[in-house]
């Protein structure tokens, strides 16, 4: 379909689909088993300029928005869900300076991830994933400098990254108003990391606890306000949920391309299985599905673009069916192959082990559900 | 005085043969005509003959003859490194003794270098009837200017009629320099070579567009006529021990001698094995050796044959073979004079990359494997007897 | 530095077959791209750049829709960009067409170093960059591997030979010709992209280089082609019969000339 991108769109998502090919497939095998990070392929991007797409230009990004990056993170994702983390991990740990960023602080940070620093988001604790409210880590202010305490879990991109923008309480009493956002650098006195997960898909993503131990950050490191942070927290979500979006789409293209692949070559009672009503019906469907999913991602990275003031119902929509969409096909792309798909010298089992987190991360698929409900509840009262 | 064609409108019915048959995509059609490009016609007239209609009209302008006469004989560069000289240099003494045969002239050889007196008896018993050597300090090893100068003063003042050198990086580098500053034509990597019975010109045959199409050229109006010979392309030059040459030795002033370049060092990289892209012979296996360990039975013949090890994808995906040795449209394209495949069906995509080698000998113990369709020799059998009894055999007559 | 890259524009395929029953050219959706010994020679010429600044100059002497092949070759990083042509020189080889380039050259300006790849994957003649050399009396080393040092008026390269590599020192104005072993070459970049599609490539006929018109085209060319043919495609040969023994004596003798 023809989703009426620019020139300069169509440019930037036939060069990443290009990096795609020729740098990352060769390698998503690799490093599926390896569990390595793929700096290479960072380092390709920072050349290409897609690194920094959504970066604004003075910064030295190319000025894109989230539509640019949801292109980019969807061709990555094509080859390799994991290795495209790189890239797409790094947005998330950007958007908070990029949307409440004072200018000194986007001037120090902004260059420098455009030119190929990784970034890491750190909000989700062991006792606080759902439910983000009851983290428990903290920033106490000590003259110029907060001192930052608490771990946080399951940090994409964590240990690789030299930026980490982090979610921390600064004044338990206020509730929802009592946290706040803060740059930390990787290297700074009282930053560790704990070992590397070892998950079931997305294997070269980077997965590592961040550990807090009476860390000082300079009082400049705060992002907007004290008690800003939910809030901070929210609005990157928004811009977020699309790329999570359009990783999982390209997961699912990407499993649906092979089973079509092979549901051509593959000969069983004489003919080629792709001739069979059965599996015709499933391509159909999972070819439906996907299209469906594309146009509502990209329908919604378009509205974030635009400015529109509340984005939150249709990101988490574009989020929850993606991610539902991309399970779906890719465990259907396994049974296409048979039993081949189930063999790990086969490309497709990969897809479906990448795919399930995309149900997980950056809100559950059931947050997703109450924060659909709860806009819909609220649009329709302002209805009345 | 330029060269002309046209398309004569009346005669042309819009067939689009011609459109297909020019190499250089300079014909296409409109309004149901054929309409040539001018930017792009290379005058070469592969479009006259394909048109039944004889609708093309290609009229090559007929410049002016120069007179060519003083221009005799059939020159060889023979290349010599550290006082070695290269095979390749006999391939072409053989060839250019036909040449000069046709021709009714003499067949010389240049060589240049230093220390390098003993290497004419060498070539006179390759059949050269001249030899021309130049030996100085300045030339012990190539370097582009003072051998290009010394090839050029030596045409310059001797007037070849055809001088034909290897297609090596030497060769390569130095005979294009040659022929600009002669201002000669000069054809690169010919297969094959010989004198047009009427204008008695040489026709320099090379293959084009990755081999799939085969030119012939020719330098009507300037001499010397030029030609560079791939390595194991034509065969060596017989030795005969009786042969006598007559020997012209030259030397030249430093001007001419000397070089801009310095030659540094000379950096020797042994390969441990044969290298798949330039084996002359290469033995490759497939999924009919049905296990990793058979492959040795492959090796165990190239080995006997000095040959590369080569692989089909199905044995690299299978992770029998190493990636390096794939010979086929993922991997290697190669040219060997001899490839013996054994095991291999032989699918499209195994046979892009091999079915231009000179003889292919196929083993399968299918009779219906596509293989045997572009095979030279083929045997139906199975390759746990053939292959030994191959490199038996093999081994008795290389008497290794 | 003032570097200047000479690159071809070529069919996108070496697979131009003929169909065997009308003996003419199958060509479907062959499209063309830039030779690919030359991206080697862009990205090298870039790689100097960005290490001595300066200017990368890409030219190359073709048709109109050649123009192409330079927009891509500013999206890989280089500045500026020559097309050399006119109908007059339709019908070059390779004397001809290192003629006219060297002529652009000449009105290009100075220079410190020309690249060039090894050979065009259509012609394979591997002549042009040599002939270059020569029309411009510059000195040259071909099959360069690595740049080992370059500075202002003198270069130390790596040049391969079939034994390994020699070790080559030569002043500067030259030309070098690169093979694949020399680097990586990149992938374009948006920025560069999008600089490409904007860029003004300047067009230059032959009386803008001022090319004597008996060294170009065909009048310039001492090659001529008089005739394109198939090769006779490959047909199955001889079954070899009879027990095992026996076949492999017989398939012995039968190789005996290629094998010693």
């Amino acid at each position: 379909m023809d989703y009426l991108l620019t020139e300069q769109q169509i440019m930037i998502r036939d060069l990443a689909r290009k990096v795609a090919k020729e740098k990352i497939k060769p390698i998503a095998a690799k490093y599926d088993e390896t569990e390595e990070f793929a700096w290479e392929i960072v380092k390709v991007l920072v050349d290409s300029d897609l690194f920094g797409v959504y970066i604004p230009e003075q910064y030295g990004g190319l000025g894109g928005g989230v539509m640019d990056m949801c292109l980019v993170a969807e061709e990555l994702s094509k080859a390799c869900g994991g290795i495209a983390l790189g890239f797409a991990g790094t947005g998330l740990g950007t958007f908070p300076i990029l949307l409440y960023g004072s200018d000194e602080q986007k001037k120090k940070y902004l260059p420098q991830i455009a030119k190929g620093k990784v970034a890491a988001f750190c909000i989700t604790e062991a006792e606080a994933g759902s439910d983000a409210g009851s983290i428990k880590t903290t920033a106490k202010k000590d003259g110029d400098h907060y001192v930052l305490n608490g771990t946080k879990q399951w940090i994409t991109n964590a240990g690789e990254a030299e930026v980490y923008t982090v979610i921390a309480i600064t004044d338990k009493s206020k509730g929802a108003r009592g946290a706040s956002a803060f740059i930390v650098e990787k290297g700074t006195k009282g930053v560790d990391f704990g070992q590397k997960e070892k998950k079931l898909g997305i294997r070269s993503s980077a997965t590592r606890e961040v550990i807090f131990t009476d860390c000082r950050i300079p009082k400049d490191n705060l992002i907007s306000k004290e008690g800003m942070g939910f809030i901070v927290a929210m609005k990157t979500f928004d811009c977020s949920r699309p790329g999570v979006a359009a990783q999982a789409l390209g997961i699912a293209q990407g499993a649906f391309d092979h089973a079509i692949g092979y549901a051509r070559k593959r000969v069983q009672f004489g003919q080629p299985i792709s001739s069979f009503q059965a599996i015709q019906h499933m391509m159909a469907d999972m070819a439906t599905q996907i299209e469906a999913a594309r146009a509502l991602v990209y329908a919604t990275a378009r509205m974030v673009d635009s400015g529109a003031k509340s984005v939150a119902k249709e990101s988490a929509m574009a989020k929850m069916f993606a991610s539902d969409v991309a399970m779906k096909v890719t465990v259907d792309a396994i049974q296409i192959f048979g039993g081949y798909g189930y063999m790990r010298d086969y490309p497709v089992e990969k897809y479906m082990r990448d795919a399930k987190i995309t149900q997980i991360y950056e809100g559950t698929n059931q947050i997703q559900r109450n924060v659909i409900a709860a806009n819909l509840i609220k649009e329709s009262l302002k209805g009345e | 005085m330029a060269s002309s064609i046209q398309i004569l409108l009346d005669k042309c019915t819009g067939c689009t043969l011609c459109v297909k048959a020019c190499p250089f995509g300079a014909i296409h059609m409109a309004n149901r005509k054929a309409v040539i490009d001018m930017a792009k016609c290379n005058f070469c007239g592969a479009c006259v003959p394909i048109c039944k209609f004889k609708a093309i009209e290609l009229n090559k302008e007929a410049s002016a003859k120069k007179d060519l006469s003083a221009y005799k004989d059939v020159w060889v560069f023979c290349e010599q490194k550290k006082g070695v000289v290269q095979t390749i240099s006999f391939e072409l003494l053989g060839e250019g003794k036909k040449l000069a045969k046709k021709l009714g002239c003499k067949l010389c050889a240049v060589i240049l270098g230093h220390d390098i007196e003993s290497k004419v008896e060498e070539l006179s018993h390759r059949g050269a009837d001249k030899v021309y050597i130049v030996d100085s300090a300045e030339l012990k090893s190539y370097q582009d200017e003072p051998y290009t100068n010394v090839l050029v003063s030596l045409i310059k003042e001797y007037k070849p009629e055809i001088v034909l050198c290897g297609a090596t990086t030497i060769g390569r580098s130095m005979i294009s320099r040659v022929a600009v500053k002669i201002d000669a034509g000069l054809t690169a990597d010919c297969t094959g070579l010989d004198i047009d019975d009427k204008d008695k010109l040489l026709m320099q045959t090379r293959p084009a567009f990755g081999g799939n199409i085969m030119a012939t050229i020719i330098t009507p109006n300037h001499r010397p006529q030029m030609a560079t010979v791939r390595h194991k392309v034509m065969k060596e030059a017989e030795i005969h021990k009786g042969h006598k040459a007559e020997v012209i030795r030259k030397k030249y002033p430093a001007d001419v001698l000397k070089s801009r370049t310095t030659l540094l060092d000379i950096v020797e990289e042994i390969e441990e094995n044969v290298n798949l892209a330039e084996a002359d012979i290469i033995v490759s296996g497939g999924r009919g050796l049905g296990a990793p360990e058979n492959f040795s039975l492959v090796k165990e013949l190239a080995k006997v044959l000095n040959a590369a090890v080569g692989s089909s994808r199905a044995a690299v995906d299978a992770g029998w073979m190493p990636y390096s040795h794939q010979v086929g449209q993922t991997g290697k394209t190669v040219v060997p004079k001899l490839y013996i495949a054994c095991g291999i069906s032989g699918q499209i995509q195994h046979l892009i990359g091999m079915q231009s080698s000179k003889v292919i000998v196929a083993i399968n113990k299918d009779p219906d494997a596509p293989i045997f369709k572009v095979a030279t020799y083929g045997i139906v059998g199975n390759l746990f007897e053939v292959l030994p009894a191959l490199t038996k055999e093999f081994r008795k007559l290389l008497k290794k | 530095m003032n570097i200047i890259v000479c690159i071809k524009q070529v069919p996108n395929t070496t697979d131009v077959k003929i169909d065997p029953v009308t003996n003419t050219l199958i060509r479907d959706g062959v499209e063309s791209t830039i030779n690919p010994f030359d991206a080697y020679a862009i990205e090298e010429a870039v790689r100097l750049k960005e290490r001595f600044g300066g200017k990368v100059t890409v030219v190359t002497m073709g048709p109109p829709q050649a123009e192409a092949a330079l927009k891509e070759a500013i999206s890989l990083g280089c500045d500026e960009a020559v097309l050399v042509s006119d109908r007059k020189f339709a019908g070059s080889d390779t004397w001809a067409t290192s003629y006219t380039l060297s002529a652009a050259i000449k009105k290009i300006g100075a220079f410190d170093v020309i690249i060039c790849g090894k050979q065009a994957s259509d012609g394979d003649t591997a002549q042009v960059g040599p002939g270059i050399s020569t029309h411009l009396d510059i000195p040259q080393v071909t099959y360069v591997k690595k740049i080992e040092d370059i500075s202002e008026n003198k270069a130390k390269v790596e040049r391969m030979t079939e034994e390994g590599y020699d070790i080559v020192e030569t002043p500067l104005p030259c030309l070098f010709t690169v093979v694949k072993e020399i680097n990586t070459p990149r992938l374009p970049s948006l920025k560069g992209m999008m600089r490409a599609k904007s860029a003004l490539i300047a067009k230059w006929t032959a009386d803008d280089i001022e090319a004597d018109a008996k060294s170009i085209g065909l009048d310039g060319s001492p090659t001529r082609v008089v005739k394109i043919f198939t090769p006779p495609p490959r047909k199955g040969g001889e079954m070899l019969k009879g027990d095992t023994g026996d076949v492999a004596k017989e398939l012995v003798e039968l190789l005996k000339d290629i094998v010693i």
